[in-house]
């Protein structure tokens, strides 16, 4: 029987020869992601439904990064509920103090995605880890506790929907603007509980930083999982990170495989993407939403805080100077000495911006970067709903790192090709 | 019987259900109070243990956080009823013992402030205000079950021994 590469993880997981879109499976959980927000609820539920145990303590990888450092007296205690059980269960690979970070960003960088695998995380964009060829999906505090201690998840298998990337972008258009035009065109429930599985020669020149932001917001279609099939850059990148076990299993769709929609982008033909507020499907080019006054810049999350997207910004903040709060945020710890090292800093701190610690912070409205009633804020993040950064009044608009910093520039709406 | 509260938009996402801004704490009783506050300021005064939200499509969509089922249940909410629901969010209200209804035209049938009764089994919902008789198609027997038992976890208890 065909199948996809959804289908085919699946399947191996659930310990069958094939499964169709459709079957309910009981699969089987290799990597269970947990940060503070999330798992602390988890804990409480397995103990006191006296099943306070893990299935297995290398294959739980734990980040707080939510309020990290905490924010508050509340959110402390929820970063102590999650110490005090990865320490009482001995979790293996637990970032904290220095070591934590957005925990999207973390784990692929850390070497704990392998292709194949079935992965959950107490996160909806746990989606993102779909651009290594493997199955990755996010649940609530009831899957993930379930997931913790039996190590195995019932799942609907989904139908998959084939996008189909053409072409190759063009200077100043980057995954972020792709992704943005995909979810424009099919909408925030255009894939809702769908496979999306992204094809097509314009895959070849991404980077995985690049393909992540996209299966990053995979879940802003609606869709179960994002995937990219596996290809030299894949392996190129996990060579030098992978942890424990230095072996996977590689997946492909077969030709004949079924896909309930497919859609195809040129992408040569894109613009530089902005999401108006409140959906991140409102996207619309540039051209048509220059000039826009914005209030704050925010550049970081698991979308686009990487090291790559720190250099694109860099390239065009270096030696001009902001007009609006500029907040510059590297995902991980690596990232941040990174950044430094390459004098990335520097440039950020002539052009004026603020430089923060490793958060999700003002991604989720949490803190580090809050919106007051009426402010608007350009994004690199992945949301734009109501009161997201802040305020409900506030206003998010969603773009590429190189339009953020164009038009933290500016001061406005701005297209990062003249600075390009 | 149950008061409809209707809410005719699509995509209503977790961040007007619970504001992330709340999200230091996973005590229902606390969510409960700002439940829907960034859609509907005056939620909370009128809703009372037992009603039911209705609403379009893809409801509940955004956030992986069951605090947003936490948070309606805490306010006393009962079922969902709704065109269709963001994946996640519909799974945990399964995994909570939550009732979750599909219906394509309730949200058009139902007017705001409605008396409603619901027969989860049966697949129907009475509209005792206008006499209305909507069909829904009931949850799979496998939610049902994950319910009847009170959640997935207890479940996993059942069956698991
Ligand atoms: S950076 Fe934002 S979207 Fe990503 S995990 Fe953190 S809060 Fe969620």
């Amino acid at each position: 029987m065909s199948m996809t590469i959804t289908e085919k993880i699946l399947a191996r997981a659930s310990g069958k020869k094939a499964v169709k879109a459709g079957e309910l499976v009981n699969a089987k959980i290799d990597l269970v992601m947990c940060h503070e927000v999330t798992t602390p609820a988890a804990i409480t539920m397995l103990i006191e439904k006296g099943i306070d145990k893990v299935f297995d303590k290398k294959r739980i990888v734990v980040t707080p990064d939510h309020f990290q450092p905490a924010k508050d007296i509340k959110s402390a205690e929820l970063h102590k509920r999650l110490d005090e059980w990865a320490k009482r269960h001995k979790i293996k690979y637990y970032y904290k103090l220095g070591r934590a970070g957005v925990c999207h960003a973390l784990l692929p960088e850390q070497g704990h995605i392998r292709p194949g695998e079935v992965i959950i995380g107490g996160d909806s964009h746990t989606c993102t880890y779909g651009a290594f060829a493997c199955f990755s999906t996010g649940v609530g505090s009831t899957d993930l506790a379930a997931a913790i201690a039996t190590g195995e998840l019932w799942f609907k298998v989904p139908e998959s929907e084939k996008i189909v990337l053409n072409g190759k972008l063009p200077k100043g258009v980057y995954s972020k603007d792709v992704i943005l035009a995909v979810i424009a065109r099919i909408g925030v429930d255009g894939a809702l509980y769908r496979a999306m599985e992204f094809v097509g020669p314009a895959l070849k020149d991404m980077s995985m930083e690049a393909r992540m932001t996209m299966t990053n917001m995979a879940v802003e279609a609606g869709a179960k999982n994002g995937i990219i099939g596996f290809d030299a850059t894949t392996k190129k990148y996990l060579a030098k990170r992978l942890k424990d076990k230095k072996t996977y299993k590689v997946y492909e769709s077969d030709a004949d495989a079924q896909y309930v929609a497919t859609e195809e982008f040129d992408c040569a033909k894109l613009e530089p993407m902005v999401a108006m507020p409140s959906l991140p499907s409102n996207a619309v080019p540039i051209s048509k939403c220059k000039g826009k006054p914005m209030d704050q810049a925010y550049i970081g999350s698991c979308t686009n805080g990487r090291i790559e997207d720190l250099r694109i910004a860099a390239k065009i903040l270096k030696g001009r100077e902001v007009k609006i709060r500029t907040i510059v945020v590297p995902a991980t710890p690596t990232i941040w000495k990174q950044a430094d090292d390459e004098g990335l800093f520097d440039v950020f701190y002539r052009a004026g911006c603020v430089i923060a610690a490793p958060t999700c912070g003002a991604c989720l409205g949490g803190f580090m970067g809050i919106l007051a009633a009426g402010e608007k804020c350009i994004s690199t993040t992945n949301r734009n709903f109501v009161g997201r950064m802040g305020h409900p009044k506030s206003e998010v608009y969603l773009a590429s790192p190189a339009t953020a910093a164009a038009s933290a520039l500016t001061g406005k709406l701005e297209d990062p090709r003249k600075f390009l | 019987m149950s008061k409809a509260h209707v809410y005719k938009r699509d995509h209503i996402n977790t961040d007007e259900i619970i504001p992330a801004r709340y999200l230091n704490t996973d005590d229902e009783k606390e969510l409960a109070k700002h439940c829907m506050e960034d859609l509907d300021a005056g939620f909370m005064k009128k809703v009372s243990k037992g009603d039911v939200i209705v609403s379009g499509e893809d409801f509940g969509c955004g956030s992986s956080r069951e605090h947003a089922v936490w948070s309606l249940r805490g306010a006393g909410v009962q079922t969902i009823i709704a065109r269709t629901f963001a994946r996640i969010f519909y799974r945990n209200a399964i995994n909570c013992g939550f009732y979750t209804i599909e219906s394509k035209d309730a949200v058009e049938r139902i007017n705001d402030g409605d008396e409603v009764q619901i027969d989860y089994q049966a697949g129907i919902i009475e509209d005792k205000t206008n006499g209305q008789r909507i069909e829904f198609r009931p949850l799979p027997e496998f939610a049902l079950e994950i319910i009847r038992d009170g959640g997935l976890l207890e479940h996993i208890k059942k069956v698991k021994g």
